[in-house]
């Protein structure tokens, strides 16, 4: 296809496109016009050409240099504190020790927690869409809330946990006995829940659907109820499909900053426990940002970036090597 | 022999109900969040509210015309970056399938996408916001226009590639140079998806906070000089949210709300375009 | 009498490492209907592709050898001079299904971005649709979408639509495989019209088809030619065996 655009052509010679016809028709004035024309269009066909090449390739460049950004702004922390800075157990600017332990912990926690809230509802979203009723106004209705839930923006999440959540947490957290502040990570993990829903619930109905209808046939014909058919089929046949939703679900979990930012309780230090508040990397990072008064703070909070990145990055490729996987 | 099939079905039975139970019930927290936005937004928000800027501390009333004014700029500039050229590597992806330059440039496409948007912002403010020695909304354009991308990008793709070959090939046979294959043909043809992804993009960056943090940073006064720093509806509402004062709060609320029912319209509105606009193959 | 209008030296085409047409050498003389046909996969459709330069377009295709098109070698032209100099018509009807039926006679114009005046579109949507026969179904419903139409009218708007550019070869690959009876008769009387003003190169895996229409025969077989003769000495009294089975059905 390229070697075609590489040859400059020479202008066809008009005469042997013109002869054979009756010289007076229209058709054979705008001949002329048309091939006059060509002549440009095949020098705007190359700009073209050339153009989306570029764009893609910039979009390469685009990643490469988030990529160094983040690696080389933060060369001053990842000198100063090498390997020791994820183990850190202390995060104190004022004293330039920078461990990000407190963060690490904060971030798995939320995520975590809010996946093993969020995946039984995702899934029996799934379930619902994909194989009890894949059609009717009903499901659709469900099928749009749930993408709804996706769309609402994430302050908006947080404002309304900060304003609703947070009070009833406190409520909750004083019943049963322990420190009642309301801000934690449990009401972040809350918050994420909700939020993560969607992400696992599409994916899964997807893979639910792909599901070849003999195999159920072939499972109902021996006998079997729904259930078995759900279990024995459809969930051994659709596990790495689903297991790529979680992993979608997580890194958006993970890299969820605005909400959990507004609910977390914003301190540096271990959480003792679910209830306790916390920060995780990307809260930190909204927090003190603006606030790095020295090189190696801002450089510090630059690394905990980078490891997000990382981490994100990382996590959202296996999801989608396994989606590619399961749809081949 | 017939009560352990009854045990069975009703097994089956309770795990139906069980299923059904779950998936509505993650709807209720949705239902109750705009409800409870509606409720306490729909109230605070009249032409004062819409065409004011903030009162300090102490003062009531006030109203968030800056923040209005600051995301329709932010906005409008991201798009003119991301949309012409997410729709350029949307066709490119499309055209050129199996070329290597394809294939790192999807995989780059795929990260940016899981890129959380706080990290975009940290990238937005080395890139713009340093070298230009102050915050500015061009930085926070810059850093929305990076999160539309993968998604122009990917539905362009998506949509061009379901168009059948037979429709290249009549273009084609008709001596039609490559762009006006494309331009006329393939992307008119496929607008609808383009276009649903085009306006989805720009729901999901309207509410975005995280990169805006420290690239449009804020203003508490109306601006439309791009290079200076500039208020939108999110961080408008994160910064008044986590304040401490009750007056705040209300038009926090008031933008919340507002904010809400944009994201909602344009959701809507990119289902019936998507619809309406259907070429028929 | 008749001079030649497209001739193929040594012409091979590839998919890669697959060759599947090979060193096929043609003299098709101008205002005849010559029918390509032979087994599926034995080339034809390839071949046929080759002619105007659309064989290029699909992925990792090649293509080797000369295709004369009036002594000039069309792999040394610029594909868009070809294709408009060589009008081409596909198995499947594809009228652009975002254009009315009036625009998808003149698309070749409209799309290419060449403005005629309003009168001479007029007169070439009229023109072409009258010379497939369309013009009287369809004039009273110009302005709606082409995909309303039924599939033979598809095809024959899709005819009129290569006819508006006024080419001089005109290749049909399979052109009713996917119509109806009464529609594939209808093309096929079109094909004795279009003869007049045209070049018309049919691929067909229809041998009653290639007998009806055509003037001439070309017999594919594995990529190669394997005969190339008037219709009438093809089907009485071929020359190679392999065509004589082919003729016969004694191989699909």
């Amino acid at each position: 296809m390229e070697t075609s655009v590489d040859k400059v052509l020479k202008p066809a010679p008009l005469k042997n496109g013109a002869g054979f016809n009756s010289q007076k028709t229209p058709e054979t004035v705008s001949t002329n016009k048309r091939l006059k024309r060509s002549h440009r269009q095949i020098r705007a066909e190359n700009i073209f050409r050339r153009t989306i090449m570029i764009v893609a390739v910039a979009t390469v460049v685009l990643v490469t240099g988030i990529m160094v950004t983040l690696a080389y702004q933060s060369r001053l922390s990842i000198q100063s504190a090498g390997l020791g800075f994820l183990w850190g157990k202390v995060w104190d600017p004022v004293r330039d020790i920078f461990g990000v332990y407190p963060f690490l912990l904060g971030t798995l926690l939320t995520s975590f927690l809010a996946l093993i809230i969020s995946v039984p509802f995702s899934f029996a979203v799934a379930l619902f869409l994909g194989e009890y009723f894949p059609k009717g106004w009903m499901p659709d209705l469900l099928k749009n809330t749930v993408e709804l839930i996706a769309a609402v923006p994430s302050v908006i999440y947080g404002f309304w946990g900060l304003a609703v959540l947070v009070p009833i947490v406190r409520t909750f957290e004083s019943a049963i006995g322990v420190d009642a502040i309301g801000q934690g990570i449990f009401s972040s993990s809350l918050i994420l829940a909700i939020m993560i829903i969607p992400y696992a619930a599409s994916l899964g109905r997807s893979m639910i659907q792909m599901v070849p209808s003999n195999l159920k046939e072939a499972a109902y014909s021996l006998g079997a109820t729904r259930w078995e058919v759900i279990r024995m089929v459809i969930l051994p046949y659709t596990k790495s499909g689903l297991f790529a939703g979680v992993m979608l679900s997580l890194g958006r979990a993970l890299g969820e900053t605005m909400a959990v930012t507004m609910v977390i309780g914003n301190t540096s230090l271990i959480p003792k426990n679910i209830f306790s508040p916390g920060n995780t990397m990307a809260s930190v990072i909204a927090n003190e940002f603006t606030e790095a008064d020295h090189p190696v703070y801002l450089s510090a909070l630059i690394e905990l970036g980078l490891v997000l990145f990382v981490v994100t990055v990382v996590i959202n490729m296996i999801g989608k090597r396994l989606i590619k996987g399961v749809t081949k | 022999m017939s009560v352990a099939i009854k045990y069975r079905i009703g097994k089956s039975t309770v795990f139906q109900a069980l299923v059904m139970v779950l998936s509505f019930a993650c709807v209720v927290p949705l239902i109750f969040i705009l409800i409870y936005i509606l409720q306490a937004g729909i109230t605070k928000i009249n032409w004062h509210f819409l065409t004011n800027l903030p009162k300090p501390v102490g003062e009531t009333g006030g109203g968030i015309a800056n923040a209005l004014v600051g995301t329709s700029i932010i906005i409008a500039t991201a798009s003119v970056i991301a949309i012409p050229f997410g729709i350029l590597c949307g066709i490119y992806l499309s055209e050129n399938k199996n070329s290597k330059l394809a294939y790192w440039s999807r995989l780059c496409i795929d990260i940016l996408q899981g890129v959380p948007s706080i990290v975009i912002g940290i990238v937005a403010y080395f890139w713009l916001v340093k070298p230009l020695n102050g915050f500015s909304a061009l930085s926070g354009s810059v850093a929305l226009a990076i999160m539309m991308l993968p998604i122009v990008v990917r539905s362009t793709e998506e949509t061009l590639l379901l168009l059948p070959d037979s429709l290249r090939e009549a273009a084609y046979a008709l001596g039609m140079p490559f762009h006006r294959v494309i331009l006329k043909v393939i992307v008119p043809c496929g607008i609808s998806g383009i276009l649903s992804g085009v306006m989805l993009s720009v729901a999901r960056i309207t509410g975005e906070t995280a990169p805006l943090l420290f690239t449009a940073f804020g203003n508490p006064y109306l601006t439309t000089d791009i290079t200076k720093p500039m208020q939108s509806l999110p961080l408008l509402i994160f910064n008044y949210a986590t304040s401490p004062y009750n007056d705040w709060h209300d038009l926090a609320w008031g933008a919340s709300c507002i904010l809400l029912i944009w994201v909602l319209l344009l959701n809507i509105f990119t289902k019936l375009i998507t619809r309406k606009w259907k070429v028929q193959l | 009498m008749e001079s030649t209008i497209v001739k193929s030296v040594n012409y091979n085409a590839y998919f890669g490492d697959n060759h599947v047409v090979k060193d096929v050498n043609i003299e098709i003389p101008r205002n005849t209907t010559i029918a390509v046909m032979g087994p599926s996969g034995c080339g034809k459709t390839t071949f046929l592709r080759g002619i105007n330069r659309m064989h290029e377009l699909i992925p990792g295709a090649t293509a080797k050898g000369q295709i004369l098109l009036n002594g000039e070698d069309v792999m040394e032209m610029h594909p868009i001079f070809v294709r408009l100099k060589i009008g081409m018509v596909f198995q499947r009807p594809n009228p652009f299904p975002n254009l009315s039926i009036y625009d998808n006679v003149i698309a070749g114009y409209k799309l290419n971005g060449i403005k005629l005046p309003k009168a001479e579109k007029d007169t070439i949507v009229e023109h072409s649709l009258t010379r497939v026969a369309l013009w009287n179904e369809v004039k009273d419903s110009l302005t709606k979408k082409g995909s309303f139409l039924s599939g033979g009218q598809q095809q024959r708007l899709c005819i009129a639509r290569a006819v508006a550019m006024e080419p001089e070869v005109l290749l049909f690959d399979e052109p009713t495989s996917a119509l109806d009876p009464i529609s594939t008769s209808t093309v096929e009387e079109l094909f004795h019209e279009l003869k007049k003003n045209y070049t018309l190169i049919i691929v067909t895996h229809n041998m009653q088809q290639a007998a009806r229409v055509s003037d001439r025969t070309a017999f594919f077989y594995m990529g190669e030619l394997v005969e190339f003769d008037d219709t009438k000495t093809m089907f009485t009294n071929p020359k190679d065996i392999r065509t004589q089975n082919y003729i016969t059905g004694r191989f699909s």
